[in-house]
């Protein structure tokens, strides 16, 4: 067994119990008490939806392990998903588009970041005030209106398929392997560590912190102009509240996942992990018929659950 | 500069403290009555009042959980399912005073809730307060499934829309709640502990302050204005639905720190926070009087929200890595 799981030591196979088991336990109730959980079409169907939770979860697990925090992160998603659809629809192309929203997202990562980093403002406070500065703006530019007709080469990149694969899914497994990448395999990743765990030692061993922490948030805001793409395509429409709040089940996927809040210790399989519990969670209450405002009842339980766990590994 | 060398500084400090925002809201009436008309009107006068009466409450509790270095975020969702519960239990019973108790014993409880988070299972206040709000926010939402309550009876919504000698009651309930904030917060020992606390928390619990005890009150009393607010929120609309309360948390916030408490606990005045109340309900009205989109709104609250951050941090010049 350890030979096979030497190569693979950045996924932290030793920390999977927690999240695993919670994922087990909770995929095998909902298979015994709904009938349509266990159907191919249904496990596709989380795997796709999860697709866009997971694009915002992974950037957020860097930045909570920079002792900081993104709420602003599902209004900049919905922000870029309005504009993508603006751009898509007045100019029909859909790299344009997509470079709009990238650009969108990382340039309010970087003011995120810059705000953090430079002026050295409490993250949580200052994103809440990002998120009104972004949900204020997609407001302001589709006067609260839906703007549809986004065309079938958006669409494509939610309902299509590569090779068989759904392009989601696809899109997906690159951002993970991208992240886990730069977490795992380069300066800018050990530094990410180093932010949270010991950032005075970072800067007086010469290293540009400030630089890098506006960076993390800047990977967060870009990974939200990502998943803008996706949202849109799903909803094949740009809607001025589409995903507000949707930083919420991020946080939660990633403290599920075991990064703490304080340590600055993270672990980004985990995360994918809290991202298909969440969207277990989601499916299976929705095959159930209990509806989303409830599902966001029993995610903030798990929060706390997750959170719990936590303080007890802590004190023993 | 903390209250606790200070203990029974005069209301003249009060004053001090306050006294370059009040500058601030007398420029910005200035301003404002250049630019339009409609401002130096009483009836525009009475309603800023009436707004600012509303964040203010709301915020006056809040003042005091920032006091202590936390933060509250549910208040705005508070609102919204006490507003919910107090009108059903009015369309329900026919009765404006118990649907009133219903707003604010469902305020106090959701407080309560958020405090035992905080000090019975020690979770950081920012995350435990944001995760209530979305589970809150989510309950109100199931509990109205979409549907509006509107049509409340006249003596329930005089509390929101109603007068006395031409003064709209609010006003008078935000002067009642100054008092009573100043002098809990100045004059009593619970107050002074509060300050203490958000001071230096270890220093406060080793000197004999019960720090559970009174977090768990500050959270307690914040989420009972919330109770109060959305009463009057609820009156002044004359109608619920699942997202009253939405756009009240931001403001609410916003008020506390231009009123000058810092987030890190420790430094700060309910009379600030009632002048926050001012110069943010000002910026507001003035958009309206220049019939500039609603949908602005957040924008600009958010944007003054990051202003106020940045100014407590630059002029305390204290690092913030942790918030």
């Amino acid at each position: 067994m350890a030979d096979l799981t030497l190569p693979l030591r950045g996924f932290g196979w030793e920390r999977i119990p927690g999240a695993a088991y919670m994922l087990a336990v909770l995929s095998a109730s909902f298979a015994l008490v709904s009938n349509g959980f266990v159907d191919g079409t249904n496990l596709a169907n989380i795997g796709m939806q999860s697709t866009i939770l997971l694009l915002l979860a992974l950037p957020m697990t860097l930045i909570l392990m920079t002792e900081g925090i993104d709420l602003s992160m599902g209004a900049v998603l919905t922000l870029a998903s309005v504009v993508l659809a603006a751009v898509a629809v007045k100019t029909g192309s859909v790299s344009l588009a997509l470079a709009g929203a990238l650009a969108l997202g990382a340039a309010f990562g970087f003011a995120n970041g810059a705000l953090v980093a430079w002026l050295k403002l409490p993250p949580f406070v200052t994103t809440l005030g990002t998120m009104g500065i972004a949900s204020g703006l997609a407001l302001v530019i589709t006067d609260a209106q839906s703007i549809t007709g986004v065309g079938d080469d958006v669409v494509f990149f939610y309902a299509g398929k590569l090779a068989g694969v759904p392009v989601p899914l696809l899109i997906g497994v690159a951002a993970y392997l991208c992240t886990h990448w730069l977490l795992y395999q380069t300066r800018f990743g050990t530094y990410v560590f180093a932010l949270g765990g010991n950032r005075e030692a970072l800067r007086l061993a010469g290293v540009r912190a400030n630089a890098y922490l506006i960076g993390v948030y800047a990977f967060g805001g870009a990974m939200a102009g990502l998943a803008a793409l996706l949202l849109t395509a799903r909803i094949s429409a740009g809607h001025p509240t589409a995903a507000i709040g949707m930083e919420f089940d991020a946080i939660a996927a990633v403290a599920i996942g075991g990064t703490s809040f304080e340590k600055g210790n993270g672990w980004l399989f985990g995360t994918v992990l809290g991202v298909l519990l969440v969207g277990v969670l989601r499916n299976g209450l929705n095959l159930l018929a209990v509806p989303s405002s409830l599902q966001v009842v029993a995610i903030g339980v798990l929060i706390i659950v997750a959170l719990l766990i936590e303080s007890v590994k802590d004190r023993a | 500069m903390t209250a606790l060398t200070m203990p029974r500084l005069a209301l003249s400090g009060e004053l001090r403290a306050i006294g370059h925002r009040l500058l601030a809201v007398v420029a910005l009436c200035t301003v404002l009555s250049l630019m339009s008309d409609a401002f130096l009107t009483t009836g525009n006068i009475l309603n800023v009042l009436r707004q600012a009466a509303l964040v203010f409450l709301l915020a006056s509790g809040l003042t005091l959980v920032i006091l202590t270095a936390g933060l509250d975020l549910s208040v705005g969702a508070n609102v919204g399912l006490s507003a919910c519960l107090a009108a059903s239990v009015i369309q329900a019973t026919g009765s404006a005073f118990l649907g009133a108790a219903a707003g604010l014993v469902s305020g106090c409880a959701i407080g309560l809730g958020n405090g035992l988070l905080v000090t019975a299972l020690r979770l950081p206040p920012f995350i435990a307060t944001y995760g209530t709000l979305w589970v809150i926010h989510g309950l109100t939402y199931w509990f109205m499934a979409g549907a509006t309550i509107h049509g409340l009876p006249p003596a329930f919504r005089a509390l929101g829309s109603g007068y006395w000698l031409s003064v709209p009651i609010p006003v008078y309930l935000m002067f009642v709640f100054l008092a009573i904030g100043i002098g809990f917060a100045r004059y009593t020992t619970w107050g002074q502990e509060i300050y203490a606390i958000g001071a230096n928390p270890v220093a406060a619990r080793l000197s004999g302050v019960p720090v559970n005890r009174r977090l768990a009150l500050v959270y307690t009393v914040s989420g009972a204005m919330a109770g109060l607010a959305s009463l009057i929120f609820l009156a002044r609309l004359n109608s619920a639905e699942g997202d009253i309360g939405e756009p009240l948390t931001l403001p609410a916030i916003a008020a506390v720190l231009i009123g000058g408490t810092s987030l890190f606990g420790g430094v700060g005045t309910v009379s600030g926070t009632l002048v926050g109340a001012l110069i943010l309900t000002l910026v507001l009205n003035g958009m309206n009087l220049l019939a500039i989109d609603a949908n602005w709104q957040p924008l600009v609250t958010g944007a003054i929200l990051i202003i106020a951050v940045a100014l407590d941090v630059l002029t305390r010049g204290r690092d913030g890595a942790n918030r």
